[in-house]
């Protein structure tokens, strides 16, 4: 086994500490970015879908507002707006590079995204539960946490395990403005220095993690919906 | 809330309301006056489009309206804070055609989601959820999930959960529609037990007129947003005013079927020499006598039934009978003005 992984893989086996550090570095800005940017989008989500035309309190200057920053974030590609946010983050967590300095870059790219996923889980909520929650005098917030979220649950699954691949992909581009984790490694080896083993060692790794997150969020949807 | 003893249910006076929308302002309500009384089963009838789901919410606060009042238990919908207007809400059970059960709750969750935040602990909760489902005869269903149940068990939860607070009106939008015949009498049934046990005041929207017949006692008939008509079901059945209750009516009785016999020139209605056709209606909740076999000997003359629909509305019978009536003359014009004394509307068909 390890006889056949140095044939195939020479540099990365060489490197095998490198290789495993960078790949807990995913995982950490994969699990703490999905953290954050989950509950963002979350709150940003449910205010969008409460506040539209339609919703439960309709309000045009919140719901344009934040719809119209969703759409400005959305449009800027990754790449330059991690650039650009290199001021912004230095400012607030002390350095922009490593893992550190990755993820704050990470949840302003992934938000709007997850927003936009949350807000059309929470959209597929049929109106008729709706009705029948304010029909039976329950509030607002309740209706929030006890209807919308509640029966949305298997659709944010899904919508999670989206955005969670994409993040994977985010998480790989970070690499090239100096985030860490198995982006920055195969760029650093298997792209600068010819070492085309460690992208594809790389490629491998990260297919069997959004394998497993794909596998996760269909058992999770499972289990939820009844 | 004031809550006066003797205020109806539902008093609605001079209700109007608009519909804005960027093409413009539509007129879906208007000059809507409507009594309901504590107690009553009160239909509401239109066809679709004709603005009774719209009005059905203003009853409840889930649509406003722009002029006019609605008073619930004495209370102007209009003037609540959002606050008492959930409290009102509590009191003023829903169901749907829908029936719009969560599906990520079990009957029993169903049940209780009202119940949340009202003050009772979960030992409380389960009670009131097992008396429920009790009355709705679902007890062994309370751990299923609502995809698990038929559509008339579906509507049954939803009831145990309009009902979980011990509202005094209940509205039921279109709630058996999604339904079939069956069924639909099954809950029809339910309700109307629910009205006698529980003295509830029920709201029926529907664009079935049989379920206005089946368990209404009142009933408006709602066209292009105004009332085009409203009174007692029976009278309404018996005596049909406006052109669409008309129709209505007609839809749900097979007198009207001897014209065809007649245009066929059908061997059915065949007269005879001296016979006379006609066509019999109750048109008054007095009647209970057996009319025909009482004519045919007081007069001695023959009563042939062709045919008949009598049901019985809002406890009285109501309907008709088509017959050939043959015999003397006399005697038959006799018996025609002996039944028109007793109340009963005669149409002579043919002679």
């Amino acid at each position: 086994m390890t006889g056949l992984l140095s044939t195939w893989f020479p540099n990365v086996v060489t490197r095998l500490p490198e290789f495993f550090d960078s790949f807990v570095q995913t995982l950490i800005m994969l699990g703490v970015t999905g953290f954050i940017s989950f509950i963002a989008a979350t709150f940003l989500g449910v205010i969008l879908t409460i506040t539209q035309k339609g919703g439960l309190t309709p309000n045009p200057v919140v719901f344009n507002v934040i719809d119209k920053i969703v759409n400005l974030f959305r449009s800027i590609p990754f790449i330059i707006l991690a650039a650009a946010l290199v001021p912004v983050t230095r400012a607030l967590v002390g350095t922009a590079i490593g893992t550190k300095g990755a993820i704050f870059p990470l949840i302003v790219g992934i938000t709007p995204f997850f927003t936009r996923q949350i807000q059309s889980a929470l959209s597929g909520v049929d109106p008729g539960f709706i009705e029948a929650a304010v029909s039976m005098g329950m509030s607002t917030p309740e209706i929030i946490f006890r209807v919308y979220l509640r029966e949305g649950i298997p659709a944010i699954i899904r919508v999670t395990t989206i955005t969670m691949v994409s993040l994977i992909g985010l998480t790989a581009i970070v690499g090239i403005v100096g985030g860490g984790g198995l982006g920055d490694f195969a760029i650093r080896y298997g792209y600068q220095r010819y070492m085309l083993d460690a992208t594809y060692a790389t490629i491998i790794v990260l297919v069997l993690l959004i394998g497993l997150i794909e596998f996760v969020g269909r058992l999770l949807v499972e289990i939820t919906e009844h | 809330m004031a809550e006066t003893p003797h205020s109806p249910a539902v008093a609605i006076r001079d209700l109007k309301k608009i519909y804005r929308t960027e093409e413009g302002s539509k007129t879906a309500l208007q000059d809507i006056n409507l009594t309901i009384e504590k107690g009553d089963i009160y239909g509401i009838m239109g066809l679709s489009g004709a603005g009774k789901s719209t009005l059905v919410r203003c009853i409840n606060g889930l649509e406003q309206f722009d002029e006019g009042s609605l008073l619930v238990n004495g209370n102007s919908i209009s003037d609540l804070k959002p606050k008492e207007l959930r409290g009102l809400r509590r009191r003023i059970g829903m169901i749907f055609q829908s029936f719009n059960l969560m599906p990520s709750r079990t009957v029993a969750g169903n049940v209780e989601l009202p119940l949340l935040n009202t003050g009772l602990d979960k030992e409380a909760r389960a009670k009131r959820v097992a008396e429920l489902l009790e009355l709705v005869e679902l007890a062994d269903k309370a751990e299923n999930y609502p995809n698990e149940l038929s559509g008339g068990q579906k509507q049954r939860v939803a009831i145990a959960r309009a009902l979980a607070n011990e509202p005094d009106i209940l509205l039921s939008d279109e709630a058996t529609s999604a339904l079939d015949p069956n069924t639909t009498k099954s809950i029809l049934a339910l309700l109307r037990q629910l009205h006698d046990s529980l003295g509830l005041t029920i709201v029926v929207i529907t664009h079935q007129m049989s379920v206005i017949k089946q368990i209404c006692n009142k009933v408006a008939v709602l066209d292009h947003g105004t009332i085009v008509e409203q009174g007692r079901v029976f009278d309404i059945f018996a005596n049909p005013q406006a052109p669409l209750t008309q129709s209505f009516v007609a839809t749900t009785s097979n007198l009207d079927k001897v014209n065809d016999l007649i245009a066929e020139h059908s061997p059915l209605i065949d007269t005879g020499k001296n016979g006379i056709l006609l066509r019999m209606k109750y048109v008054s909740k007095e009647v209970s006598e057996p009319l025909v076999s009482h004519i045919s000997r007081q007069f001695n003359i023959d009563a042939n039934i062709v045919f008949g629909d009598i049901d019985v509305v809002d406890g009285s019978p109501l309907g008709g009978l088509v017959v050939v009536l043959n015999g003397q003359r006399d005697d038959i014009l006799a018996a025609i003005d002996y039944l028109k004394n007793r109340n009963i509307g005669i149409e002579v068909l043919a002679s």
